[in-house]
Protein backbone atom coordinates (compact mmCIF):
# COMPACT_ATOMS: atom_id res chain seq x y z
CA UNK A 1 0.00 0.00 0.00
CA UNK A 2 1.33 3.42 -0.79
CA UNK A 3 2.39 5.34 2.11
CA UNK A 4 -0.58 8.00 1.56
CA UNK A 5 -2.79 5.64 1.37
CA UNK A 6 -1.92 4.23 4.58
CA UNK A 7 -1.74 7.59 6.50
CA UNK A 8 -5.38 8.55 4.72
CA UNK A 9 -6.81 5.03 5.84
CA UNK A 10 -5.24 5.13 9.08
CA UNK A 11 -6.27 8.89 10.03
CA UNK A 12 -10.15 8.23 8.80
CA UNK A 13 -10.00 5.23 11.46
CA UNK A 14 -9.01 7.52 14.27
CA UNK A 15 -11.07 10.82 13.25
CA UNK A 16 -13.97 8.32 13.54
CA UNK A 17 -12.66 7.06 16.73
CA UNK A 18 -11.35 10.24 18.27
CA UNK A 19 -14.60 12.28 16.78
CA UNK A 20 -17.53 10.03 18.30
CA UNK A 21 -15.69 9.83 21.87
CA UNK A 22 -14.98 13.65 21.61
CA UNK A 23 -18.64 14.46 21.31
CA UNK A 24 -20.17 12.05 23.59
CA UNK A 25 -17.74 14.28 26.49
CA UNK A 26 -18.84 17.13 24.90
CA UNK A 27 -22.42 16.12 24.98
CA UNK A 28 -21.68 15.89 29.02
CA UNK A 29 -19.97 18.91 29.29
CA UNK A 30 -19.40 21.89 26.57
CA UNK A 31 -22.45 21.74 24.48
CA UNK A 32 -24.33 22.16 27.10
CA UNK A 33 -22.59 25.13 28.91
CA UNK A 34 -23.12 26.29 24.64
CA UNK A 35 -27.11 25.94 25.07
CA UNK A 36 -27.18 27.83 28.71
CA UNK A 37 -24.99 31.13 27.36
CA UNK A 38 -27.14 31.08 24.21
CA UNK A 39 -30.18 31.76 26.85
CA UNK A 40 -28.05 34.72 27.99
CA UNK A 41 -27.07 35.81 24.51
CA UNK A 42 -31.08 35.55 23.31
CA UNK A 43 -32.42 37.60 26.35
CA UNK A 44 -30.39 39.94 24.72
CA UNK A 45 -31.20 39.67 21.41
CA UNK A 46 -34.66 39.70 22.05
CA UNK A 47 -35.04 42.86 24.83
CA UNK A 48 -33.20 44.92 21.80
CA UNK A 49 -30.13 46.00 23.62
CA UNK A 50 -28.82 44.29 21.00
CA UNK A 51 -29.90 46.26 17.83
CA UNK A 52 -28.89 49.61 19.95
CA UNK A 53 -25.55 48.05 19.58
CA UNK A 54 -25.00 46.44 16.11
CA UNK A 55 -25.85 49.94 14.94
CA UNK A 56 -23.27 51.45 16.42
CA UNK A 57 -20.39 48.98 15.68
CA UNK A 58 -19.44 46.01 14.36
CA UNK A 59 -18.85 44.00 17.43
CA UNK A 60 -18.99 40.25 17.90
CA UNK A 61 -22.07 40.07 18.71
CA UNK A 62 -23.25 42.22 15.16
CA UNK A 63 -21.67 39.36 12.85
CA UNK A 64 -23.10 36.78 14.94
CA UNK A 65 -26.85 38.24 14.40
CA UNK A 66 -26.34 38.23 10.89
CA UNK A 67 -24.82 34.60 10.79
CA UNK A 68 -28.22 33.78 12.69
CA UNK A 69 -30.06 34.66 9.43
CA UNK A 70 -28.37 31.46 7.62
CA UNK A 71 -29.66 27.94 8.25
CA UNK A 72 -28.70 26.19 11.20
CA UNK A 73 -29.60 23.28 12.49
CA UNK A 74 -32.19 22.37 14.33
CA UNK A 75 -31.93 22.16 18.60
CA UNK A 76 -31.45 18.73 19.63
CA UNK A 77 -30.58 15.67 17.27
CA UNK A 78 -29.67 17.27 14.55
CA UNK A 79 -27.14 19.89 16.04
CA UNK A 80 -25.66 17.34 18.13
CA UNK A 81 -25.20 14.83 14.64
CA UNK A 82 -23.62 17.95 13.05
CA UNK A 83 -21.54 18.49 16.20
CA UNK A 84 -20.27 14.77 15.85
CA UNK A 85 -19.82 14.95 11.88
CA UNK A 86 -17.87 18.43 12.43
CA UNK A 87 -15.83 16.41 15.96
CA UNK A 88 -15.08 13.24 13.45
CA UNK A 89 -13.82 15.97 10.33
CA UNK A 90 -11.80 17.93 12.87
CA UNK A 91 -10.08 14.83 14.02
CA UNK A 92 -9.50 13.19 10.74
CA UNK A 93 -7.77 16.73 9.63
CA UNK A 94 -5.32 17.24 12.92
CA UNK A 95 -5.02 12.87 12.62
CA UNK A 96 -3.79 13.48 8.44
CA UNK A 97 -1.44 16.32 9.79
CA UNK A 98 0.29 14.61 12.82
CA UNK A 99 0.54 11.23 10.97
CA UNK A 100 1.80 13.00 8.02
CA UNK A 101 4.64 14.56 9.82
CA UNK A 102 5.18 10.99 11.85
CA UNK A 103 5.39 9.78 8.36
CA UNK A 104 7.93 12.24 6.81
CA UNK A 105 9.85 11.74 10.06
CA UNK A 106 10.47 8.12 9.04
CA UNK A 107 10.56 6.24 12.22
CA UNK A 108 7.23 4.10 13.76
CA UNK A 109 5.44 5.39 16.64
CA UNK A 110 4.62 3.45 19.90
CA UNK A 111 1.63 4.02 21.10
CA UNK A 112 3.32 5.95 24.22
CA UNK A 113 5.75 7.95 21.98
CA UNK A 114 1.99 8.59 20.05
CA UNK A 115 1.30 10.29 23.73
CA UNK A 116 3.90 12.60 23.31
CA UNK A 117 2.79 13.82 19.51
CA UNK A 118 -0.86 13.96 20.99
CA UNK A 119 0.67 16.25 24.02
CA UNK A 120 2.69 18.02 21.37
CA UNK A 121 -0.74 18.87 19.10
CA UNK A 122 -2.63 19.70 22.45
CA UNK A 123 0.63 22.28 22.97
CA UNK A 124 0.17 24.10 19.51
CA UNK A 125 -3.43 24.56 19.29
CA UNK A 126 -5.07 24.71 22.44
CA UNK A 127 -2.22 25.29 25.08
CA UNK A 128 -0.05 28.16 23.58
CA UNK A 129 -3.65 29.85 21.94
CA UNK A 130 -5.43 30.01 25.48
CA UNK A 131 -3.24 32.64 26.96
CA UNK A 132 -4.68 34.79 24.59
CA UNK A 133 -7.32 33.35 23.26
CA UNK A 134 -9.13 31.03 25.53
CA UNK A 135 -12.19 29.04 24.77
CA UNK A 136 -15.19 31.44 24.49
CA UNK A 137 -18.90 31.12 25.36
CA UNK A 138 -21.04 32.46 23.09
CA UNK A 139 -22.09 35.90 23.46
CA UNK A 140 -18.03 36.60 24.80
CA UNK A 141 -16.81 40.15 23.21
CA UNK A 142 -13.91 39.47 20.94
CA UNK A 143 -11.90 41.17 18.45
CA UNK A 144 -12.97 41.05 14.70
CA UNK A 145 -12.96 37.14 13.43
CA UNK A 146 -10.38 37.59 10.97
CA UNK A 147 -7.67 39.16 13.74
CA UNK A 148 -8.48 36.27 15.55
CA UNK A 149 -8.00 33.65 13.13
CA UNK A 150 -4.89 34.73 12.30
CA UNK A 151 -3.51 35.28 15.55
CA UNK A 152 -4.81 31.39 16.62
CA UNK A 153 -2.85 30.02 13.33
CA UNK A 154 0.30 31.87 13.34
CA UNK A 155 0.26 30.78 17.25
CA UNK A 156 -0.21 27.35 16.23
CA UNK A 157 2.75 27.25 13.84
CA UNK A 158 5.26 28.84 15.70
CA UNK A 159 4.27 26.46 18.75
CA UNK A 160 4.81 23.76 16.48
CA UNK A 161 7.96 24.73 14.81
CA UNK A 162 9.37 25.10 18.65
CA UNK A 163 8.63 21.86 19.86
CA UNK A 164 9.93 19.93 16.12
CA UNK A 165 13.26 22.47 16.76
CA UNK A 166 13.64 21.86 20.35
CA UNK A 167 13.06 17.92 20.29
CA UNK A 168 14.72 16.80 16.67
CA UNK A 169 17.65 19.31 16.50
CA UNK A 170 18.83 19.33 19.87
CA UNK A 171 21.56 21.96 18.74
CA UNK A 172 21.35 25.24 21.31
CA UNK A 173 20.75 27.50 18.22
CA UNK A 174 17.64 25.71 18.12
CA UNK A 175 16.76 25.64 21.65
CA UNK A 176 17.52 29.13 21.39
CA UNK A 177 15.15 29.82 18.36
CA UNK A 178 12.44 27.38 19.57
CA UNK A 179 12.12 29.78 22.75
CA UNK A 180 12.25 32.82 20.87
CA UNK A 181 9.20 31.13 18.09
CA UNK A 182 7.27 30.33 21.19
CA UNK A 183 7.41 33.91 22.72
CA UNK A 184 6.85 35.84 19.75
CA UNK A 185 3.25 35.58 19.11
CA UNK A 186 2.67 36.21 23.42
CA UNK A 187 4.85 39.26 23.19
CA UNK A 188 2.61 40.47 19.49
CA UNK A 189 -0.56 39.69 22.07
CA UNK A 190 -3.97 37.82 20.82
CA UNK A 191 -6.29 41.06 19.28
CA UNK A 192 -8.20 42.17 22.19
CA UNK A 193 -11.82 42.11 22.81
CA UNK A 194 -13.15 46.15 22.15
CA UNK A 195 -13.61 48.30 25.21
CA UNK A 196 -16.34 48.44 27.81
CA UNK A 197 -17.64 45.15 26.20
CA UNK A 198 -18.64 42.74 28.79
CA UNK A 199 -19.38 38.63 28.45
CA UNK A 200 -23.36 37.90 28.27
CA UNK A 201 -22.69 35.12 30.22
CA UNK A 202 -21.55 34.61 34.03
CA UNK A 203 -17.95 34.78 34.86
CA UNK A 204 -18.44 31.16 36.62
CA UNK A 205 -20.23 29.76 33.52
CA UNK A 206 -17.48 30.82 31.37
CA UNK A 207 -14.85 29.44 33.44
CA UNK A 208 -16.87 26.34 33.72
CA UNK A 209 -16.52 26.16 30.19
CA UNK A 210 -12.95 26.50 29.82
CA UNK A 211 -12.16 23.96 32.02
CA UNK A 212 -14.29 21.35 30.09
CA UNK A 213 -13.27 22.46 26.62
CA UNK A 214 -9.30 22.36 27.93
CA UNK A 215 -9.75 19.13 29.40
CA UNK A 216 -12.00 17.44 26.55
CA UNK A 217 -9.20 18.62 24.39
CA UNK A 218 -6.48 17.09 26.12
CA UNK A 219 -8.40 13.56 25.82
CA UNK A 220 -8.89 14.64 22.22
CA UNK A 221 -5.43 14.76 21.50
CA UNK A 222 -4.29 12.13 23.73
CA UNK A 223 -6.54 9.73 21.85
CA UNK A 224 -5.58 11.10 18.70
CA UNK A 225 -1.51 10.76 19.25
CA UNK A 226 -1.83 7.43 20.46
CA UNK A 227 -4.11 5.93 17.91
CA UNK A 228 -2.40 8.06 14.67
CA UNK A 229 1.38 6.23 15.90
CA UNK A 230 -0.22 2.71 16.30
CA UNK A 231 -2.49 2.59 13.16
CA UNK A 232 0.17 4.26 11.18
CA UNK A 233 2.65 1.38 11.81
CA UNK A 234 -0.03 -1.09 11.61
CA UNK A 235 -1.11 -0.23 7.92
CA UNK A 236 2.31 0.23 6.77
CA UNK A 237 2.98 -3.63 7.36
CA UNK B 1 27.21 -6.74 -6.65
CA UNK B 2 28.36 -4.31 -9.03
CA UNK B 3 29.16 -0.78 -8.86
CA UNK B 4 26.88 0.24 -10.99
CA UNK B 5 24.14 -1.94 -9.30
CA UNK B 6 24.97 -0.30 -6.15
CA UNK B 7 24.52 2.93 -7.78
CA UNK B 8 20.91 2.00 -8.93
CA UNK B 9 19.92 0.57 -5.43
CA UNK B 10 20.75 3.63 -3.29
CA UNK B 11 19.04 6.02 -6.40
CA UNK B 12 15.95 4.25 -5.91
CA UNK B 13 15.90 4.38 -2.49
CA UNK B 14 16.49 7.98 -2.56
CA UNK B 15 13.64 7.87 -5.18
CA UNK B 16 11.53 6.30 -2.51
CA UNK B 17 12.12 8.04 0.11
CA UNK B 18 11.50 11.61 -1.79
CA UNK B 19 7.99 9.77 -2.64
CA UNK B 20 7.41 9.12 0.33
CA UNK B 21 8.36 12.56 1.46
CA UNK B 22 5.86 14.16 -0.52
CA UNK B 23 2.93 11.71 -0.38
CA UNK B 24 3.09 12.38 3.31
CA UNK B 25 3.07 16.77 2.61
CA UNK B 26 0.16 16.25 0.64
CA UNK B 27 -1.18 14.07 3.64
CA UNK B 28 -0.58 17.18 5.73
CA UNK B 29 -1.71 19.56 2.92
CA UNK B 30 -5.36 17.79 2.80
CA UNK B 31 -5.12 17.73 6.53
CA UNK B 32 -4.87 21.64 7.16
CA UNK B 33 -7.61 21.84 4.09
CA UNK B 34 -10.00 20.02 6.47
CA UNK B 35 -9.31 21.77 9.48
CA UNK B 36 -9.21 25.28 7.73
CA UNK B 37 -12.68 24.74 6.49
CA UNK B 38 -14.43 23.57 9.16
CA UNK B 39 -12.59 25.22 11.69
CA UNK B 40 -12.17 28.32 10.02
CA UNK B 41 -14.53 28.71 7.56
CA UNK B 42 -16.79 32.04 7.05
CA UNK B 43 -18.91 30.38 5.13
CA UNK B 44 -22.24 31.06 7.69
CA UNK B 45 -23.84 27.37 6.47
CA UNK B 46 -20.35 25.92 7.65
CA UNK B 47 -20.24 28.05 10.36
CA UNK B 48 -23.44 26.88 12.03
CA UNK B 49 -22.74 23.56 11.03
CA UNK B 50 -19.43 23.19 13.01
CA UNK B 51 -20.70 26.02 15.66
CA UNK B 52 -20.42 23.69 19.04
CA UNK B 53 -17.51 21.76 17.57
CA UNK B 54 -15.88 25.39 16.91
CA UNK B 55 -15.95 26.46 20.26
CA UNK B 56 -15.34 23.04 22.32
CA UNK B 57 -12.39 22.90 20.21
CA UNK B 58 -10.99 26.19 21.35
CA UNK B 59 -11.40 27.65 17.40
CA UNK B 60 -12.37 31.08 17.45
CA UNK B 61 -15.65 31.68 16.32
CA UNK B 62 -18.10 35.02 15.66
Amino acid sequence: MSLFRSIVFASVLVGLIVGVAVSAAQFLGTSQLILKAEVYEKAVETSGQHAAASSKDHSALAVHAHEAEAWEPADGFERRAYTVVTNVLTAIGYALVLTGIIAIRGKPVTWREGLLWGLAGFACVVLAPIFGLPPELPGTPSAPLPNRQIWWIGTAFATAASIGLAVFVRKPWAVVAAVVLVAIPHLIGAPAAPDGAHALAPEALEREFIEHAVLTSLVFWLLLGSLSGTLLSRFET
Amino acid sequence: MSASQAISTAKAGIDTSIVNLLQSALAVCFGLMIIGLVGFSHIDVLHNAAHDSRHANAFPCH
